[in-house]
């Protein structure tokens, strides 16, 4: 469709003029006239919502909200163009078959080999064995083999030596979704664990024998204390309801030394509406400070990732200080269990603060553990009531941590943006389905990439610069604050509103640093080559010889520049809060304030534009996404931009 | 870009042809300026009724006016009571902490405060047009609209040595009464009449744009800290005192408040902050000389609270200072 407009949301003067393309895989706007062919992609698979307004004079409002929350405007001219493209983008984000996802047509233009050794990169049995099991306390257990114990589960759980198949098979029958106590993580200093499970079906009385004896043979495999925390996620109330369905909790009456908590967290329901309550927020048309932090306490979104994190912070402390272990659960154990469980072992273990630690935990603790990515995240046309920000607030997080302790983690800001992209973009296929069976069943590692061997690849974009594995931060366990630490909690821009480049700084820090240090390396690596060819020289009798060392202008490539030029940007609209309208002669007649526009003539001082190198995926984009080059379409961050502005990918 | 008090008008919209001549004089024939007033139109005219009032538009044909209320006074000493006891309490919870942050409204002022400056500098930067700055007195809202609008503009008031000439010029000189405004701050029960926070919001502001912009001013947080400590007690004498009279002269009538012959009887702060030893603990490891003008983002998301001041003494800084020590690190290996 042509002669179609996209809106700039934080300024509504700032409209690109260009073409809309619909493909089997993306929605892909071209601007007319730009040298630089400017073009904004998304993927079906990214978006949430599409909103039809009311057709106004200039055209017809199309709103296309994508879970990666990038927020799209666009005006259609014509009435009837605008509803076919409504009516073909809702049947195009709402898949009907796996085969239709993006990851089944996705051509990295690597061989069969490659895609296999991809797959490879992360390795669970390893993961175990770093862990330090099996040993004498725990061993792997092939009792679900053919998910016949349970079919969410993988095929391969540890579980404490003295439980027996019988008794495995007999607690999976008394747990919800039959997810018997298995485990998550072995602390090899002092042989405390996190275990996970689902809810116990005790309702109001009932017990079982095998369930009992699962927890303490859980308890038995740590002989360094005699006691089992065993942690709720829920908020009590919801637990207690749980019993008249037949379901509930573990009575401390029944489990021999266990001591039961309640560290409560919402449901997903109540999640899915904090979130849509925050973007709400995020889409007010210049919010005061007011608007804003009411609205955003009103969400409940950092009170919630707060929940998250002091449950976490309770279970690594557990195992860390007290050198107990803990069970985890929730009700079905693959949400807030999740959550729960891989924020507690971040904290405990420095590797999982590494590209590759991380990785693995997803892996682990979301992946191969059954949460439900399909139902959740919406690869599939499914239940709405399904969907949640589940992983979201993990990553959220894991940001957070990464504020408050800036040394700790090797990987950056950008990283956890691009893992939590990719988890709805179903370019790869990692994050489909709902179970380990389920992706087996539909041989997602033959037919599909690995999205880790993707980021494994491009990692040096992911590192931060500020990590040192030596470092004190890095090392053991992270305490975080506890209370007064509300303050702690920041929105994180950087996510909810990735897209609107006018917020963020606009010089990244961990860009720059990265760059120094890298060429710092190279510099010291050129010092040592000229001091052994000094050395040489100077045995031999040459003397004639100039030394000429090449390097390169590295400053200009890194987009280091003594000189920052490509900081030029414009100024925003300082007077939104009153009327506009031109102000040009000075006598006006009126007393009262009149806003001042003021156009946006093109900036004097224009600067070359070093962002070219800065990052593959903003700007110019390659119309055909099967590139060699990783491929990793993410969208271009830049959409509706001013053209005037230094494309500077600022995460 | 021009600063001073309000003129004064009075109930009987006196005027001043000197007054009129000097502003008529800035600007050349057909040009116009603006002046920013920064209290609400309603509140300027209701000056009249004191003495005081706003520009009438008939006498300053070339000058067209814009208010911009800023808070200043008790309500600003509130505001920052109330974000104090905020951060303090370990009672809040999650769930209400960002209204108790909110209800301060010290954000707001942020927000209001560096809107107006970008404003400022807006109309000389992209209109080209001089500008006039005044609240009522001239000392408060109007002192921290023209240094802020300087600190965005230019280059030179971003250097380490250009800012201290910043504060030297736009504040203290300038007559910023910091022995009135800078006395008992958070905690005292005291609520004296005068005190204000306003260089304290000022430098919150800067740490807005050193955050929004980390490599374009030379200083670091610390330097802002360092301020704001010897706003309020120092051994130094750059702050004592209202204004540049009672710093130089033997006032015996000022009594209590004589503390006469400043430059004599005191060392300067400056002069401490700029020794090899000491400087280089405020300098931004980050720093590139940015020669543009640096436009901050005012929306919410972008205002953020300054931890490293309100919650300097609740929480550790340890991690953060790694962090930084880190960078300085990796900056100085290049």
């Amino acid at each position: 469709v042509e002669n179609v407009r996209l809106l700039d949301r934080l300024s509504s003067r700032k409209a690109a003029l260009g073409t809309l393309y619909l493909t089997a895989t993306h929605v892909i706007f071209v601007e007319n006239g730009s040298e630089a062919r400017k073009e904004t992609w998304v993927l079906h698979s990214q978006i949430s919502s599409i909103e039809k307004q009311a057709t106004t004079a200039t055209g017809c409002p199309l709103l296309i909200r994508c879970k990666n929350f990038q927020v799209i405007q666009l005006v259609i001219p014509q009435e009837r163009d605008c509803h076919d493209v409504y009516i073909s983008l809702i049947r195009l984000a709402r898949p009907v078959k796996y085969e239709e996802l993006y990851c089944f047509s996705f051509n990295p233009k690597l061989d069969k080999e490659e895609r296999e050794q991809g797959w490879k990169l992360v390795d669970l049995s390893e993961e175990y064995n770093r862990m330090g099991v099996p040993n004498n306390y725990w061993q792997i257990s092939d009792v679900n083999r053919d998910y016949g114990v349970c079919d969410s589960y993988p095929t391969e759980v540890y579980v404490p030596k003295s439980a027996t198949a019988h008794i495995i098979v007999g607690s999976s029958k008394f747990r919800s979704r039959r997810r018997f106590p298995a485990l998550s993580y072995y602390c090899k200093d002092n042989n405390a664990s996190i275990c996970r499970s689902s809810q116990p079906l005790s309702g109001f009385s009932a017990r079982c024998l095998e369930d009992e004896q699962m927890l303490q043979a859980i308890r038995k495999a740590n002989p360094g204390s005699d006691f089992l925390y065993v942690v709720d996620t829920r908020p009590k109330l919801n637990a207690m309801a749980n019993r008249a369905a037949g379901k509930g909790y573990e009575n401390e009456d029944n489990y021999s030394n266990i001591k039961f908590q309640f560290i409560g967290i919402e449901n997903i329901h109540v999640m899915r509406n904090s979130l849509q309550k925050m973007l709400e927020v995020c889409e007010l048309k210049s919010p005061s400070m007011s608007d804003f932090l009411w609205g955003l306490e009103n969400s409940g979104w950092l009170k919630h990732i707060k929940a998250i994190m002091d449950a976490g912070i309770f279970i690594a402390k557990a195992v860390a200080e007290e050198g107990v272990s803990v069970l985890v659960h929730c009700s079905d154990g693959w949400d807030r269990t999740a959550q729960v469980c891989s924020v507690a072992s971040l904290l405990l273990d420095p590797y999982y603060r590494t590209v590759k630690g991380f990785m693995v935990l997803i892996e682990k603790d979301w992946v191969s553990f059954g949460h439900k990515f399909n139902h959740r995240y919406g690869n599939l046309d499914g239940d709405p009531k399904e969907i949640s920000p589940v992983i979201d607030q993990f990553i959220e997080c894991v940001w957070q941590l990464m504020e408050q302790f800036p040394c700790a983690f090797e990987f950056n800001e950008r990283f956890l943006i691009h893992v939590q992209h990719h988890i709805y973009s179903c370019q790869f296929g990692n994050f489909l389905c709902n179970s380990q069976k389920e992706r087996r069943e539909l041989k997602i590692q033959e037919r599909t990439y690995s999205l880790w061997a993707h980021l494994w690849k491009n990692r040096a974009d992911y590192l931060n610069p500020l990590y040192r594995p030596d470092h004190s931060q890095t090392q053991g366990t992270l305490r975080p604050q506890m209370a007064p630490c509300n303050f702690l909690y920041k929105f994180w821009s950087g996510m909810y509103n990735r897209f609107e480049k006018g917020l963020h700084p606009r010089q990244s820090v961990t860009d720059y640093l990265m760059a120094v240090k890298e060429e710092t390396q190279q510099l010291e690596e050129e010092l040592e080559v000229l001091r052994e060819r000094l050395a040489n020289l100077q045995k031999s009798q040459l003397n004639d010889n100039k030394i000429k060392s090449k390097r390169q202008d590295r400053s200009k490539e890194l987009g280091l520049s003594t000189s920052n030029n490509s900081l030029a940007n414009t100024p925003q609209e300082y007077s939104n809060d009153l009327k506009s309208f031109p102000s040009r002669s000075p006598s006006q007649g009126d007393e009262e304030d009149s806003a001042l526009i003021l156009t946006q003539d093109n900036l004097k001082s224009s600067d070359p534009d070093l962002s070219a190198n800065s990052d593959q995926e903003s700007g110019v984009e390659d119309l055909s996404c099967r590139s060699p080059s990783g491929g990793g379409c993410l969208p271009s961050e830049d959409s509706g931009k001013d053209s005037d502005e230094a494309v500077f990918l600022a995460v | 870009m021009l600063r001073s008090s309000q003129p004064l008008t009075g109930p009987n919209r006196k005027r001043c042809r000197e007054d009129e001549m000097l502003l008529g004089s800035v600007l050349d024939e057909g040009e116009r300026g603006f002046i920013i007033d920064t209290r609400s139109a309603q509140a300027a005219k209701q000056a009249r009724m004191t003495g005081g009032g706003t520009e009438p538009k008939s006498s300053y044909p070339q000058w067209k006016r814009l208010h911009r209320p800023l808070e200043r006074g008790r309500p600003l000493q509130e505001s920052f009571i109330k974000l104090v006891e905020a951060c303090n309490d370990t009672s809040v919870s999650m769930d209400r902490w960002l209204s108790r942050l909110e209800s301060s409204r010290w954000l707001s002022h942020v927000k209001a405060a560096l809107s107006t400056a970008c404003l400022a500098a807006q109309c000389m930067d992209r209109e080209e047009a001089s500008v006039l700055v005044h609240g009522a007195e001239g000392t408060d809202t109007t002192l921290l609209v023209t240094a802020l609008a300087q600190v965005i503009l230019d280059p030179s008031c971003r250097t380490l040595g250009g800012f201290q000439g910043l504060l030297e010029r736009e504040w203290i000189e300038a007559g910023h009464p910091f022995h009135l405004r800078c006395a008992r701050s958070a905690y005292s029960h005291a609520r004296l009449k005068q005190e204000a926070p306003l260089f304290l919001l000022f430098l919150d502001c800067v740490w807005q744009l050193n955050r929004q912009f980390p490599f374009s001013l030379e200083f670091s947080e610390r330097l802002l800290l360092t301020l704001f400590d010897n706003a309020y007690a120092s051994a130094y004498g750059t702050f004592l005192c209202n204004n540049e009279k009672e710093r130089r002269r033997n006032a015996p009538r000022l009594s209590h408040r004589c503390l006469c012959k400043v430059k004599e009887s005191t060392h300067s702060l400056w002069a401490w902050l700029n020794q090899p030893g000491e400087k280089k603990k405020y300098l931004n490891p980050l720093y590139s000389h940015n020669a543009l003008v640096i436009w901050p983002s005012v929306e919410p998301q972008s205002i953020q609270l300054w931890q490293g001041l309100f919650s300097r003494w609740i929480r550790s800084s340890q991690y953060l200072e790694e962090a930084w020590a880190e960078i300085q690190r990796l900056a100085e290996g290049n």
